[in-house]
């Protein structure tokens, strides 16, 4: 993105050169126009703190919108927040959206929920727009074709203040996986094994770029999982390029574009490709025939395998660090080098977070334990990102399957992506988590987590032990048709993805 | 974000190497959800200590912190910043500071002068003969003055630029007011607004 670039651009490079506000010089920073600011709990207090005591107001109400999330709980909501930490950032939010006229959804309205998962779900978020939010997974909103990314506190204050940010260009990597995934592999599997294939600090500096087959066959609920973790390889920002399946989930939705204005966009958002003759500054390949289901058992997220494979053993890691890191999480995880993936037990299964917590993720996982009853000695938890997806879930059954199955359906949030609410894992406990990390305690002190995705985390809940669909009984494997519609396009998706 | 080209009040020595930003403020008040209101959260761990510096009669509201080498390293909390500043610390003078640190002072209206480690000790000793005594901090000039003893001390052009008109970050793109106005009046309708609600 230098001046010397040729006429040839990448999707990443025609996005930002369409919010070019300023053009930096002398090495300075471009300034670049932001079309959507997502605000939650956490990150936003200081930040409004920074407008009041400067005396500055919200440059564009219209261009922002905040949504309680990270601290909610998940059961009684009509209670008081006990934790007075969670309870005070909460109330802030509140106080703070009152004093500046910003749009809030909060505990209890229909709108609330996962910050990654409302701006899609309500079609703001779409292609070739930039959205920022105060959340690394910020990303996630790159599956349409926008470019967002995470922004810090100073930064949210800037962007309310000015609707702009000072950035350096991004460098672009393209990711092209080519293939037909086989069935019970999905978004999930493909993310992961990027990650474990370019590590968690591959991405650096760059906005990734989604490519081939394999993607453009994914529905955009795949592709948001792909792009939420784009942040777990180190990248600024993932992206996919638009195209009819873009279009097609966003129509009709309420903040999706109307009339002419729909076709206006329509025509723009066609091209909004990278062109082919146009450079990447790195190139990476997966081959999506071959991908099984993939399982971190380490405590980063590139720290991955397949799951027919055994826990690696660390003295065959050649790079020192790598191998020092391997030894530690081993340690930490309490496993054993060598012990089939397959054979590891487990107390704790998490579906939901931001990576697969949309209405067909949940309609994956209840495809897979529809008429089970889950391992005697397992915790299950399904949390629907927003209070919406909770709301069609339940109109489609998804709750009444989620119960009987044994597990425990609750209110929407961040929940136990990162336990800053009481869902929490107990120290010890091991958990097979459809979230995007597995950080030391990051699910509770002393937690042990596994990314996984939703049908692995459906087949572990049935086994105890963490599985691929694969290895259900026939029987279970091939979930009877639904009665609803809903429920055929899962066993669809099930196969297709 | 106030200009400042003048700072003159008490100077304080902090005679020690390494202060990292855990001890400016410690992770416990990262909690909080304002961004003023830290000044009980400068140096949390020592301010128990009857003989802290800070606890001494001769350096109450001080402006100046006079502080040994690699002041400012470690975890990137702004927290740092606002501790010192609403403390009432005006400009800190040290050989060497953490560079996150730096970066973020230059931001928040606190002025980092480096000064050479020789002179740091000029200074403690002058402060030590007659403690509670007023330096004068000079932006213009790039000087400490304290009585007879003037040292220069560095600070980038950029930095010190910024500080002498007062721009924080916001102030500084806000300069390009008239770019971003004219850039909305540019941008398609059908692009995403949160208002109305819909
Ligand atoms: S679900 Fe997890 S990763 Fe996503 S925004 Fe919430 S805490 Fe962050």
């Amino acid at each position: 993105m230098s001046d010397t670039r040729p006429p040839a651009r990448t999707l990443a490079e025609k996005v930002w050169d369409d919010h070019l506000v300023v053009k930096g010089e002398n090495g300075s920073p471009d300034l670049i126009y932001i079309d959507l600011h997502l605000v939650h709990e956490v990150t936003s207090p200081q930040a409004f703190d920074g407008l009041r005591a400067e005396g500055r107001p919200v440059r564009r109400l219209d261009l922002t919108i905040a949504t309680e999330d990270h601290n909610t709980p998940t059961l009684a909501i009509d209670k008081p927040i006990a934790d007075l930490t969670s309870r005070t950032q909460i109330d802030t939010l509140r106080n703070n959206a009152k004093e500046f006229g910003v749009r809030l959804h909060s505990l209890g309205d229909v709108e609330q929920g996962i910050v990654h998962v409302v701006g899609p779900q309500l079609g703001l978020t779409m292609p070739g727009i930039t959205v920022v939010c105060g959340d690394s997974h910020t990303s996630t909103h790159g599956a349409f074709g926008a470019m967002a990314f995470g922004i810090g506190t100073s930064e949210v204050e800037h962007v309310l203040a000015t609707q702009t940010l000072p950035l350096k260009p991004f460098k672009t990597m393209a990711i092209t996986v080519e293939g037909t995934l086989r069935p019970g592999v999905t978004a999930k599997d493909i993310i992961l094994a990027v990650i474990a294939k370019i590590g968690t600090g591959g991405g650096q500096g760059y906005v990734l770029e989604y490519r081939g087959s394999a993607i453009r066959s994914l529905s955009m609920e795949g592709r948001m999982t792909i792009c939420n973790m784009s942040i777990e390889a180190g990248a600024r920002a993932g992206m996919v390029a638009p195209d009819q399946i873009t279009f097609d989930y966003l129509e009709g939705r309420p903040h999706a574009p109307a009339g002419e204005d729909w076709d206006a966009a329509v025509e723009y958002w066609k091209t909004l490709q990278t062109d082919d003759d146009a450079v990447f500054d790195a190139e990476v390949f997966l081959d999506a025939d071959t991908l099984e289901p993939f399982v971190t058992w380490g405590t980063n997220p590139g720290q991955g395998a397949s799951l027919s494979d055994t826990v690696p053993d660390p003295s065959t890691i050649i790079d020192p660090n790598e191998r020092a890191s391997a030894e530690r999480a081993l340690e930490y995880m309490d496993l054993k080098a060598g012990t089939p993936l397959k054979e590891i037990p487990v107390d704790a299964v998490f579906m939901g977070s931001c990576t697969n917590s949309r209405i067909e993720d949940l309609r994956a996982f209840a495809s897979v334990i529809k008429g089970q009853k889950k391992a005697d000695n397992v915790r299950v938890m399904v949390v629907p990102g927003s209070a919406r997806v909770r709301i069609e879930a339940e109109a489609e059954g998804i709750d009444k399957i989620v119960e009987e199955f044994g597990a425990e359906w609750r209110f929407a949030g961040c929940s136990m992506c990162l336990g800053m609410n009481p869902d929490q894992l107990a120290p010890g406990e091991r958990c097979a988590s459809t979230s995007n990390r597995n950080f030391e305690g990051r699910q509770g002190k002393g937690g042990r987590t596994h990314l996984v995705s939703p049908l692995v985390a459906a087949a572990t809940a049935i086994r105890g032990t963490l599985s691929s669909v694969s290895d259900l009984t026939t029987e279970t494997a091939t979930t009877e048709t639904a009665t609803t519609d809903a429920a055929t396009r899962t066993e669809t998706e099930t196969v297709e993805v | 974000m106030e200009k400042i080209d003048i700072i003159s009040g008490v100077a304080v020595p902090l005679k020690r190497a390494n202060v990292d930003t855990d001890q400016i403020i410690p992770a416990v008040y990262l909690k909080r959800v304002t961004k003023t209101g830290f000044e009980d959260a400068l140096f949390a761990g020592w301010r128990n200590d009857p003989d802290f510096v800070l606890n001494q009669p001769a350096f109450q509201n001080p402006r100046v912190l006079v502080a040994g080498p690699d002041f400012g390293t470690g975890s990137s909390r702004e927290h740092a910043v606002w501790a010192l500043r609403d403390f009432g610390f005006q400009a800190v003078l040290a050989p060497r500071f953490g560079d996150i640190f730096r970066g973020n002072s230059g931001k928040q209206g606190l002025l980092t002068g480096q000064v050479s480690e020789h002179e740091i000790e000029k200074l403690w000793a002058a402060i030590e003969a007659d403690p509670g005594v007023a330096v004068t901090v000079d932006l213009v000039e790039r000087t400490a003055v304290l009585g007879d003893l003037t040292v220069p001390f560095q600070i980038d052009d950029y930095t010190r630029w910024r500080l002498l008109e007062g721009l924080d970050d916001i102030g500084l793109t806000l300069r390009d007011e008239a770019a971003i106005t004219e850039f909305e009046s540019r941008r398609e309708s059908w692009r995403p607004r949160t208002l109305p609600v819909k």
